[in-house]
Order: C-alpha cells, then sequence, then structure tokens
C-alpha cells in the first residue's frame, strides 16, 4: 500500500515537473510538452490557415489553458497523498508530528525538482501566502477557539503576545548586533537595523506550526489557551515591528520621534486590526438573520465575510490576523443561532478542511523551497542565532510568569512555562517575511538561510521531543499504580462534588465585566443580531429525533428486553437474599470493571485536556447524554423490583422566569421524568390519531403531540420516618386528571404553575390492530422554556 | 474598593465569619453577591428551589445531593453564614499562613479532613455525607448503588452495578459488616491527594 502511494507520488510529480511557477503564465506552445507522449499538435484553432489539406482533428490537447489550474489540484493532491501516507503506519503520526513529515516528503520533492533544475511554485511568495495560504488556517484557529477559556486568560494572552514578543525581538536583536562585533564570523557588515528587522522577524511565535504541534499532545487548558493565543495574536507586534524595522533600515538616523510613532502605530494596528474584525462579525450575523429563505448560501457568508475581514486590514497595512480571528470569534456566537442545522456543520467542515489543507501545503512547500532557494551559510551566526533565540525565549517566559502569576486564578507552575518557552515554534510566517525582504538588504541570503535552520530546528527538534519531554514530566506526578474499585468512584464523586460547587458559587474570575457584557448582548446584541421565532429550527427538530431514538429504546425495554448494551463481565446472578455468600472477583472482572467504570462514568467538564483535537470536530455530545441519562432512568423505573426510592431526579426551576420560545441546546434544562401515571382509559389526556392501517402488529408508533399546557399541583412534605423528601404531583391536562407519584423534589411546597409541555406518547398495537396506550403510563412529560 | 467595605457593613458578624474559614474580604463580598443573584426572593435564606435554578448544578449527577448537603438534617434553609462556612470546606490547604497555635485551627486543614467530630463538618465527612442520605454512619449497599447509578450512564446493567458495588464494599469493609462506615471510609482515600482534588483555586 505505501509502495503504491510512493509510486503515485513519483508520478504526480513527474507529471507536474513541466509545470513552473504558476504566479506568471509563460506562455507555452503546447508543444513543449515533452513529458507526455507526442499527440497531433494541432491545439484550438489554427491561427493561421493551413496550406494542405488537413482533416479534422480527432484528438486535440490544449495545455496551456489549464495550467495554472491543474498543477494547484496536482500540488494539493500531492501534498493530501503524503499526509494519507502517513496514516498508514500508526506509530510514525503519534511520535513525529505531522509537520515533520510534511517538510520531509517536501525536502524529497524539493531535491527532485532541484536535480531537474524546475523551479517549483512560488507558493511562499508575499502575495501568495498572505493572501491565499495563510487566512484559512487562523480562520480555522479562530473558528475553533474556545472562547470561555479564552476571556478567562485574555489579560495573559496579550502580556505574552506583546511583551514577550517585544522581549524577545529587542533581546534577539542587540545580542545579535553584539556577535556581529565579533571579527571571526564574518558579519560585521550587518548594521543595528537589520540586525533588529531579522530579529523581529524570527521572533515571533508561529501559530501554523504550534497548533499542529499542540493539538497532538494533551496539555491542559490554561497552557493550551494561553500558547494558542499567543501564537495568534502577536501579529500586530510582528507587523509593527517589521514595517517600522523595513523603514528605518533606509533611513541613516533614528529619532526618538519614530519610536514614539512606532507605539502608536502598534495601538492602531492591534486595536484596529480587533475593531474591523468586530465590525464585520456584527454585520455577519446581522446577514445571516435574513438568510432563512436562501439556507443553501448561509455558509458563504461566512467565509465571504472573514475574508473581507482579512483583505480590508491588509488593504490598511494593519494585523490582519487579529482581525480574522477575531471576525470569526464575534460571528461564530451568533450565526450558530442563526443558521440550520446542517448550515452550521457545513460551516465546520468547510472551514476545518481549508484549514488543514492550507497547513499541508505551507508545511510542504517549505520543504521543497528549503532545497530550491540559494544559500548562504555561516556557522557562527546561525548557531549564535538558534542559541540566544531559545535562551531569549526560555528568560522572557521565567520573567513574565513572574510578574502574570499574582493576577492569575490558577498560576502556572515551572512545568507549565517549560513547556510554554519550550514551544515557541517558528514556522512558515517567519519565512514568508524573510523572503521577501528587499533586496537592499546585502546580507538577504543569510537570513534566508538562517530563517530556515531556525524553522527546521524548532519544528524538528523541538516538535518531535515536546511529547516525551511532556511525558516524562508527568510520570514524575501521578501515580500510575492502578487504582482500586474505590478510589475510582469516590474521587469521581469528588469530582462531581467540585464541578458542582463551582458552578454554586459561579464563575466570578473576571465577574464583573463578564456580567456587564452579558447584559449588554442580552438586551441589545441579541436582539438585533438573532433571529427570533426559531420554533421550528433546527435545534427542535434536532431534540425531536432524539427523543424519538430514545422513545423507541424505552419501547424496547417495556417489551421485555432488558440488557440493552452486551454484559461483559459473566457473572452469575445471586438472588438477593438476607445471607450473601462473599463473591471471589478473579483478576479479569476487576479490568472489567474498571473498564465499564471509566468507559461509562459521565463525563464531567475536562478540567486538564486540550479542547480540539486536529482530527476531529468539536461535538455536542454532552447534552445528549444528558437525555440518555434521563431516559435511563425511566428504564431503570420500569424493572420490577428495582424501584428503590427516590433516585429519580427532577430539576424544577423558579417560576418567576419567563418562558420563551426560543430553544437552545443550552437552555434546555428542565426535563421532568414521571415514572407512574395512572390514567384511566376514558379520559384520554389527548387525542390520539388512530393509526395507519399499515402497521403491523408489535410494531410501535411514536407521536409528539405538543400538548396544552400543563397544570401540576405539587404537594410534598419531610418524611420523618424516611428522613427523605416525598411529595405528591397532580397533573391536569386539559381534560381528565392524571395523578403523578413519586416524583422527587427537593422542596416543600404547594404551589401550582403553567407550563408548555411537549407529551411524548407511546403506543403499541396488538393484533387487533388497536391502540394500546401501553406506555401512557410511561409518559415523558418536558418542559420546554 | 469602596463597594467592597459598604457592602462588608451589611453584613453581620463578618469580622468573625472570615477568622474562622480564612476568606479575605473580597471574597465574602463575592459569595455575598452570589448570595444574592440566587436569592431571588431577597428573604435573606436560600431553599433548595433556589439551588436548583443553576443550570450546571443541575446537570451533576449527585446535584441535588450537594443542595442536600448544604442544609442540616430538620433545617429547610440556608442563611449566608452557613452558606460561607460551607464554602470554606473546599478552600485550598493554604501552607503560608503562620501557624499561631492560639487561633482554632482553620476549618479546612488537613488534620480537619481526616476527624470525624460529628459537629463540626469536615471535608471527607462532607463526601460521606453525599453518599450516606438516610446518615446512619454507615454507607450501605443500597446507598452505594443510588450513587452509583445516578454517575454511570444507561449501558451498564443492572448486575454489573450490583457486582460493582459489590466490590466496593469487599475491598473497603474491614469489620465485615457490609457496609462502609466512616473510618474505613477514610481508610480507603488514604493515598489519595484530597487537597488537590477538593480544592476549588479561585476561593483561595
Amino acid at each position: 500500500m505505501k509502495l503504491a502511494v510512493n509510486f503515485l507520488t513519483i508520478g504526480l510529480v513527474i507529471l507536474s515537473l513541466p509545470c513552473g511557477s504558476y504566479t506568471e503564465i509563460p506562455p507555452k506552445p503546447p508543444g513543449s510538452v515533452t513529458v507526455l507522449p507526442p499527440v497531433k499538435p494541432a491545439g484550438g484553432p489554427q491561427a493561421f490557415p493551413d496550406a494542405e489539406n488537413s482533416n479534422l482533428p480527432v484528438f486535440t490537447m490544449d495545455y496551456a489553458r489549464i495550467q495554472v489550474p491543474f498543477e494547484v489540484t496536482l500540488w494539493v493532491l500531492l501534498a493530501s497523498f503524503a499526509k494519507i501516507g502517513f496514516h498508514v503506519y500508526h506509530k510514525i503520526t503519534f511520535w513525529v508530528p505531522e509537520s515533520c513529515l510534511l517538510i520531509s516528503i517536501g525536502l524529497i520533492v524539493g531535491a527532485i525538482m532541484h536535480s531537474v533544475h524546475e523551479e517549483p511554485p512560488a507558493v511562499l511568495s508575499y502575495n501568495v501566502f498572505f493572501l491565499f495560504m495563510l487566512p484559512p488556517i487562523v480562520l480555522e484557529s479562530g473558528y475553533f477557539m474556545p472562547t470561555r477559556p479564552f476571556f478567562e486568560n485574555v489579560g495573559t494572552v496579550l502580556w505574552f503576545a506583546v511583551v514577550g514578543t517585544l522581549w524577545n525581538s529587542i533581546g534577539i536583536g542587540m545580542s545579535l548586533y553584539a556577535v556581529c562585533q565579533i571579527e571571526a564570523f564574518e558579519v560585521q557588515d550587518i548594521n543595528l537595523q537589520e540586525n533588529m528587522l531579522f530579529a523581529a522577524i524570527i521572533s515571533a511565535v508561529d501559530p501554523v506550526a504550534v497548533l499542529s504541534v499542540f493539538e497532538d499532545v494533551s496539555v491542559n487548558e490554561q497552557l493550551y489557551i494561553v500558547v494558542f493565543g499567543e501564537c495568534l495574536f502577536n501579529d500586530a507586534v510582528t507587523v509593527v515591528l517589521y514595517n517600522m524595522f523595513i523603514f528605518v533600515a533606509d533611513m541613516p538616523v533614528v529619532e526618538p520621534v519614530d519610536v514614539f510613532l512606532g507605539v502608536a502605530r502598534f495601538f492602531v494596528v492591534g486595536l484596529g486590526g480587533m475593531g474591523f474584525g468586530v465590525i464585520f462579525g456584527f454585520v455577519a450575523s446581522f446577514t445571516t438573520r435574513f438568510t432563512s429563505n436562501v439556507r443553501e448560501i448561509e455558509p458563504l457568508f461566512i467565509f465571504m465575510y472573514s475574508y473581507l475581514a482579512y483583505l480590508v486590514a491588509e488593504l490598511f497595512s494593519i494585523s490582519s490576523i487579529m482581525a480574522i480571528v477575531t471576525c470569526a470569534l464575534t460571528m461564530k456566537y451568533y450565526v450558530e443561532e442563526n443558521v440550520s442545522q446542517r448550515s452550521c456543520t457545513t460551516i465546520r467542515h468547510v472551514v476545518k478542511m481549508l484549514g488543514t489543507i492550507s497547513e499541508t501545503l505551507i508545511f510542504f512547500f517549505l520543504g521543497v523551497v528549503t532545497i530550491t532557494t540559494e544559500h548562504e551559510w555561516n556557522w557562527g551566526y546561525i548557531m549564535f542565532t538558534l542559541l540566544l533565540a531559545l535562551v531569549w525565549r526560555g528568560l522572557g517566559v521565567l520573567v513574565l510568569t513572574q510578574i502574570i502569576n499574582p493576577f492569575r486564578t490558577i498560576p502556572f507552575n515551572f512545568k507549565d512555562q517549560f513547556i510554554l518557552g519550550y514551544g515557541g515554534l517558528r514556522g512558515a510566517i517567519s519565512f514568508a517575511l524573510v523572503f521577501t525582504l528587499p533586496d537592499s538588504i546585502g546580507r538577504k541570503k543569510l537570513f534566508v538561510t538562517t530563517t530556515i535552520c531556525m524553522i527546521m530546528f524548532t519544528v524538528f527538534i523541538q516538535g518531535i521531543s515536546i511529547r516525551p519531554l511532556i511525558e516524562f514530566i508527568n510520570v514524575r506526578r501521578t501515580n500510575r499504580n492502578l487504582e482500586t474499585i474505590n478510589v475510582e468512584i469516590h474521587s469521581r464523586l469528588i469530582e462531581h462534588t467540585i464541578a458542582g460547587v463551582e458552578d454554586l458559587c459561579g464563575q466570578w474570575s473576571h465577574y464583573y465585566w463578564k456580567d456587564k457584557f452579558l447584559k449588554f448582548n442580552n438586551r441589545i446584541l441579541r436582539k438585533i443580531l438573532i433571529r427570533d421565532n426559531r420554533a421550528e429550527s433546527s435545534i427542535v427538530a434536532l431534540y425531536k429525533k432524539l427523543e424519538l431514538q430514545n422513545a423507541m429504546e424505552i419501547l424496547d425495554t417495556v417489551s421485555g428486553d432488558i440488557n440493552a448494551g452486551s454484559s461483559i463481565v459473566s457473572l452469575q446472578y445471586e438472588k438477593k437474599s438476607s445471607g450473601k455468600p462473599k463473591r471471589k472477583f478473579v483478576a479479569a472482572d476487576l479490568m472489567n470493571m474498571h473498564d465499564i467504570l471509566s468507559k461509562n462514568m459521565y463525563k464531567i467538564r475536562q478540567r486538564t485536556t486540550a479542547y480540539t483535537t486536529k482530527h476531529s470536530l468539536p461535538n455536542d455530545s454532552r447534552t445528549k447524554e444528558i437525555l440518555i441519562r434521563r431516559h435511563t432512568s425511566i428504564r431503570r423505573s420500569l424493572r420490577p423490583g428495582s424501584f428503590n426510592g427516590p433516585v429519580w431526579n427532577t430539576r424544577t426551576y423558579s417560576t418567576s422566569q419567563k418562558y420563551r420560545h426560543t430553544y437552545s441546546f443550552k437552555g434546555f434544562t428542565l426535563f421532568f421524568t414521571i415514572l407512574y401515571i395512572t390514567v384511566s382509559p376514558a379520559t384520554q389526556p389527548h387525542t390520539i390519531t388512530p393509526p395507519p392501517p399499515c402497521f403491523m402488529v408489535g410494531t410501535t408508533h411514536v407521536e409528539i403531540i405538543r400538548s396544552p399546557t400543563l397544570r401540576l399541583t405539587k404537594h410534598g412534605g419531610w418524611n420523618r420516618k424516611s428522613q427523605t423528601w416525598t411529595h405528591q404531583t397532580k397533573g391536569q391536562i386539559s381534560t381528565g386528571l392524571m395523578s403523578i407519584a413519586r416524583v422527587f423534589w427537593p422542596k416543600q411546597v404547594s404551589s401550582s404553575y403553567w407550563c408548555p409541555l411537549v407529551v411524548v406518547s407511546l403506543q403499541q398495537f396488538d393484533h387487533e390492530g388497536l391502540v394500546h396506550t401501553v406506555s401512557s403510563e410511561h409518559l415523558m412529560l418536558r418542559c420546554v422554556r | 474598593m469602596g463597594s467592597t467595605n459598604s457592602t462588608l457593613s451589611k453584613i453581620p458578624n463578618v469580622e468573625e465569619l472570615m477568622q474562622e474559614t480564612g476568606f479575605t474580604p473580597a471574597h465574602i463580598v463575592r459569595l455575598y453577591d452570589r448570595f444574592e443573584a440566587l436569592d431571588k426572593e431577597k428573604t435573606g435564606h436560600l431553599r433548595p428551589q433556589d439551588f436548583g435554578a443553576i443550570n450546571r448544578l443541575a446537570m451533576n449527577p449527585i446535584g441535588d445531593r450537594i443542595i442536600g448537603a448544604f442544609f442540616s438534617p430538620g433545617q429547610e434553609t440556608v442563611d449566608f453564614h452557613s452558606f460561607v462556612r460551607i464554602l470554606a470546606h473546599f478552600r485550598p490547604a493554604d501552607k503560608k499562613r503562620p501557624k499561631d497555635p492560639s487561633m482554632p485551627e482553620p476549618v479546612n486543614s488537613r488534620t480537619s479532613k481526616l476527624k470525624y467530630p460529628p459537629l463540626v463538618f469536615s471535608l471527607i465527612s462532607v463526601a460521606f455525607q453525599l453518599y450516606d442520605q438516610d446518615k446512619d454512619g454507615k454507607i450501605s449497599r443500597a446507598e452505594l448503588l443510588q450513587v452509583l447509578r445516578s454517575m454511570l450512564e444507561m449501558q451498564v446493567t443492572e448486575e454489573q452495578l450490583e457486582s460493582i458495588a459489590d466490590r466496593t464494599i469487599q475491598e473497603a469493609d474491614l469489620d465485615k459488616d457490609d457496609a462502609i462506615s466512616f473510618e474505613e471510609f477514610r481508610k480507603s482515600l488514604e493515598k489519595v491527594n484530597i487537597d488537590h482534588k477538593m480544592s476549588i483555586r479561585f476561593l483561595r
């Protein structure tokens, strides 16, 4: 398989060899296609009349016409094949990050091209890179950025991005200038401005490289978000420094005014970028408010608006990366409420796809151009650059963390700092910037070589070693022994308790501003940007679908089949008697138990792992889990004799909250589970339509009926004998009275309120085709808000 | 912060509370704001349904037990002082505070997590109470099963649950009475770093 892939790649390479750079389209006559078998050379309409009597050409070929798109497609395919090839052998991708593998393949291809004296397509030229290759990646990062941790850590992120990058550039620049003074290295002609310019280019941590490495390695959430945010937001500083030093390199003398202007420019660049992003984000959200009738092109708006934000920022030479990231952040929240479920999925998939393609291509071409550019090697300069970059980054992280730790709720320990410093990878952005330095800078080739070395060093050596290092550091902390079942259960209980108490106290790190923003959001923004009255929108449809599925499963249980899941542990079922003999547990049973526990225990919020993995989309399965758990409770109640007192918990909320017909996953928390509802056959609570005649015996028919309001009256109290809360609930739906027993409500109250309901009724057909509302006993009533 | 002082003055016996629990004034103010936000009817007491309004707590499998832990038996409301006292159990143990032998030991030190004084809450005792709903001082098999049911998802059958419960009791039960007493509970959690797991950082 791998051999076949290799053959294919070589074949594609050879095919694409004659293709030159595609930024210029040299008019090649069709006859110059030397590799392909010679065909009748008539290409297109003849410009001159034939002297001879030529026949109608049966088979023509016009390469020049399709050349550019053809080459683009081939290169993309080639890079993607390489990616497929890696995953054939799993172990490689575990230890070596994909970026390294892609660069290696790029190196090979570059070597082939170099030997045939062909020029590679200029993918990493300034315009192509910054206008086409970079936006998809940054859009993907911005779109999938976990917003809550980001806003909680925004101070740290900006601190590291701005101050950290400044520290790095100035430090590296000055030290390199000092190094240049040493005569032995023969680089005395590089003056201070050029050194600073170079330092500004290579000191910025690169989002592409960092993200591709960090998403394979799971670090804790705080660390991830700081590294993530830093590499995205340092673009503002890089842009300013780069422009400033380019401008200054031409001038003989630097005045203090220029430094001051530089600072002012920084604010313009940074805040301008964010401002543009937010504006475009709002405009995009506003547009999607009206797209309910053109669902097919909804995803288009997302892409167009973010790209527009990027381009407009580039127009004004302000930080385009920040613009597109803030646009994506702003847009995501409102747009996902406005668009249909399908559009939402489409958007996510396409964003991910574009980002992955871009990233693949960038790394691939990094490898290619490494071989094909002209190099100038200087041992001293290059080695010192590498060394200084590491040293300054390490120092920078240490110092900055010390300053900001007191302000953080969760301070960084040394292990975190190490990863933070070590994870400062450089990548293609530096290369693109250095590649387009003006030629007035004498030592441009040296800079290019040094940058490439820097990139290779960080991506290969740091990228490969970061995972073993993290594991090594971790191993010393955690206890790897298999814990007892006791500990596992109790620890999980404790974790739930902690999560519960945290929710109880509310998240208050930036409580004041967050609160204000949320109020503003709810009052003004949501009204403008989100379409109202989405009663029949995708989310409700999804819930209906989920309900149906779960209702079906419940019916299966009712008809007698209790074991839905496969029973892994084959234990003998012991009769519950007073004197139970002790069971012996074999090691295999224990392993199974651990297995069951780890797989099935309800997953609380992950506190220590990274949020999105590179190769999958974030999932919304949590709320579905809730749904499933609720139904489990119903199912367990149906088993005879398994009812052991008030286990089932219902949640009830203050009735003073208004009910609105807007649904959202997160708002959906009211969920009654009613155990036994006796309905006398004479009084059907709602009209059930007769089944269509095609239903067969034993099949089930599930309906979701929107019932009129249900009025519930609860009486409850503290049962002294059993020391629990018990209560009784009576419900009334239109005609007829239902008595609902044994619902656990932790309060003693006598109150009643109205709430709109969706009633799921489950009916089964007997051999006469009659409808038995067998599960009217097991009605699930759900309050919607 | 002017607002801190004005809020602090609204709370009776604030000094005593701060000393007993070790919270800083800023924390007390935040807790007070939270208390007021939950207490929608402004009665000065919280009832169980006020806690129920917290969405994420509702999704927690043992959410209602946590709520129940705030209410001592027989009590139906909790006031601000008890609220703060119970939350003080979850603060990280402050190693830097100098040991003042004359001061009574703060509520959440390690030893208080290990003792079982019947009147003073300790951290493990909080966890124990989450299991032991009928408050007889032992976790019986049935109670364990209840908790397991609420924590596990639907793929687990009743038999598997029972075998897990049996195993749990077997491991922990030293005096063979088929239930886990508080001492046995504490012993089984000896090796676990309670501080690390049960402390909530922002309450520092």
